[in-house]
């Protein structure tokens, strides 16, 4: 049957409209701290369950749980602290604060306590470095001094031009019953798909009653496809090559930290969230540059017996001319000499350049959709 | 009392039982009888923890969800 919520329950911590109303209404009255982008994406997963057992940001006690034993302070595992820093505040410990993303408040904050932290600790935990040159170390630096630990109530989510593909965990669960799922295999995406990523998909299928693609709506940098044609990719690719009801797709909104081994467990855990039973992990998850070995994440999933989500470990997928299709190199007994690499890069480039991918590395389907669009990549 | 200290306490075993465990995690990744027995007892509660059954939803709850999911195509 579909996972349990991380932690045992599916928090909700959406202001009921009257609630909402009434804090809303009396906004002046409040101490206030505007908060990023990223935070108010965390919010959100907060509010909606995506990030149970959480029902705010870390306190100390599970703040420093997490960063030296990948657990909260009540043994669950969690690897990714998910944190509000402050650089002065403004207000007290037992405060209600409002928390505003420009002039939007996002949700009504229960100070429960304020903390300071050591950054380089901090980065050397999670990122395994203190590199300014990684970004979730860059961004751990430019952090401000104090943290902020208390329960949260969503008043407002940041406009979503994706709302009609956006399912919370409550939506997915509910999805996954009404296909008759009891077994679903979920995979983080933030490209278009290629006959790589197809061929893993399909794989790990085999074994499960159905298919979750959760792509990632993020920060992007420049090259990155842009979020709804990733969508489109998707959809022509279930349309022409997956069985009907075997697969679904719904958008997650989130901030990748690129903390590789640690991070692919938190990406685990979002999608036990969503009822997913297991998680699709390949070569090098939530990775940038070259901080983390390709298959380290594997590792790291062996130190959680309880993690109530299975890992499916597929290795990186290439194309065989004498295979005839995509292989990996456990079941290819071919020289190199036959073999194609997927290179996203030189895909990408071919597309900037008007030039068709062969078959055997994009559908062509998919890279009509693609070419559909004025611009496909964020500039 | 340290703050290491406090985060962990003594359950006592019986020796043959400790010296067993001992023998089986020569060579194996677990450094410490205590680290196998965590990683045993973490196991055993999280099975334990899945065959618990509870709802995350009410039947109230996910009538509305259904009408959301039609609308949006998930469902026919």
């Amino acid at each position: 049957m579909v996972s349990k919520p991380h932690g045992g329950k599916l928090i909700r911590r959406v202001a009921a409209p009257k609630t909402r109303e009434r804090i809303l209404s009396e906004q002046q009255e409040y101490p206030s701290a505007k908060i990023d982008h990223g935070r108010a994406i965390d919010l959100e997963n907060i509010a909606h369950g995506v990030y149970s057992p959480l029902k705010g940001f870390l306190t100390r006690d599970d703040f420093e749980s997490v960063l030296d034993h990948m657990r909260l302070s009540d043994d669950t595992p969690w690897t990714i602290p998910i944190v509000l820093d402050v650089e002065e505040p403004t207000f007290e410990e037992g405060d209600a604060i409002l928390l505003y993303y420009e002039d939007l408040p996002i949700a009504r904050m229960h100070v429960e306590e304020i903390y300071t932290y050591d950054k380089e600790y901090f980065a050397e935990k999670v990122f395994r470095t203190t590199d300014k040159a990684h970004p979730g170390v860059s961004k751990v630096y430019s952090m401000g001094n104090y943290l902020v630990g208390g329960e949260i109530e969503l008043l407002n989510e940041l406009p979503n031009p994706f709302a009609k593909y956006t399912l919370r965990p409550v939506e997915t669960r509910v999805l996954f019953k009404e296909r008759g799922w009891k077994t679903i295999v979920a995979f983080q995406t933030r490209n278009v798909p290629h006959t790589g990523h197809e061929y893993v998909q399909k794989a790990a299928l085999t074994f499960v009653d159905g298919l979750f693609i959760n792509p990632v709506l993020g920060k992007k940098k420049k090259g990155d496809y842009k979020d709804d044609v990733i969508i489109k990719a998707y959809e022509v690719l279930f349309e022409h090559y997956y069985p009907k009801n075997a697969a679904t797709l719904a958008t997650v909104r989130y901030e990748m930290r690129y903390a590789g081994p640690r991070e692919a467990i938190h990406h685990a855990i979002m999608r036990k969230n969503f009822g997913a039973t297991h998680f699709i992990v390949g070569r090098d998850h939530a990775g940038v540059g070259d901080y983390y070995g390709p298959y380290e994440a594997w590792d790291l999933f062996d130190e959680f017996p309880d993690l109530g989500i299975t890992p499916m470990f597929i290795r990186e997928a290439f194309y065989c001319r004498r295979c005839g299709g995509m292989v990996n190199a456990k079941i290819c007994p071919h020289d190199g000499e036959f073999h194609t690499k997927i290179s996203g890069t030189k895909l990408r480039k071919m597309i900037m350049n008007g030039e068709q991918p062969p078959e055997y590395l994009m559908r062509p389907e998919v890279y009509e959709v693609i070419k559909n669009f004025d611009n496909p990549f964020v500039e | 009392m340290g703050d290491e200290e406090r985060k962990y306490t003594t359950v006592s075993i019986p020796k043959p039982l400790y010296e067993k465990i001992k023998k089986r995690i020569e060579g194996t990744g677990f450094t410490s009888v205590s680290d196998y027995v965590t990683y045993v007892l973490r196991e055993v509660l999280a099975s334990l923890e899945e065959e618990e059954k509870e709802e995350v939803f009410s039947e109230e709850e996910e009538e509305k969800v259904k009408e959301r999911l039609r609308a949006l195509g998930y469902l026919d």
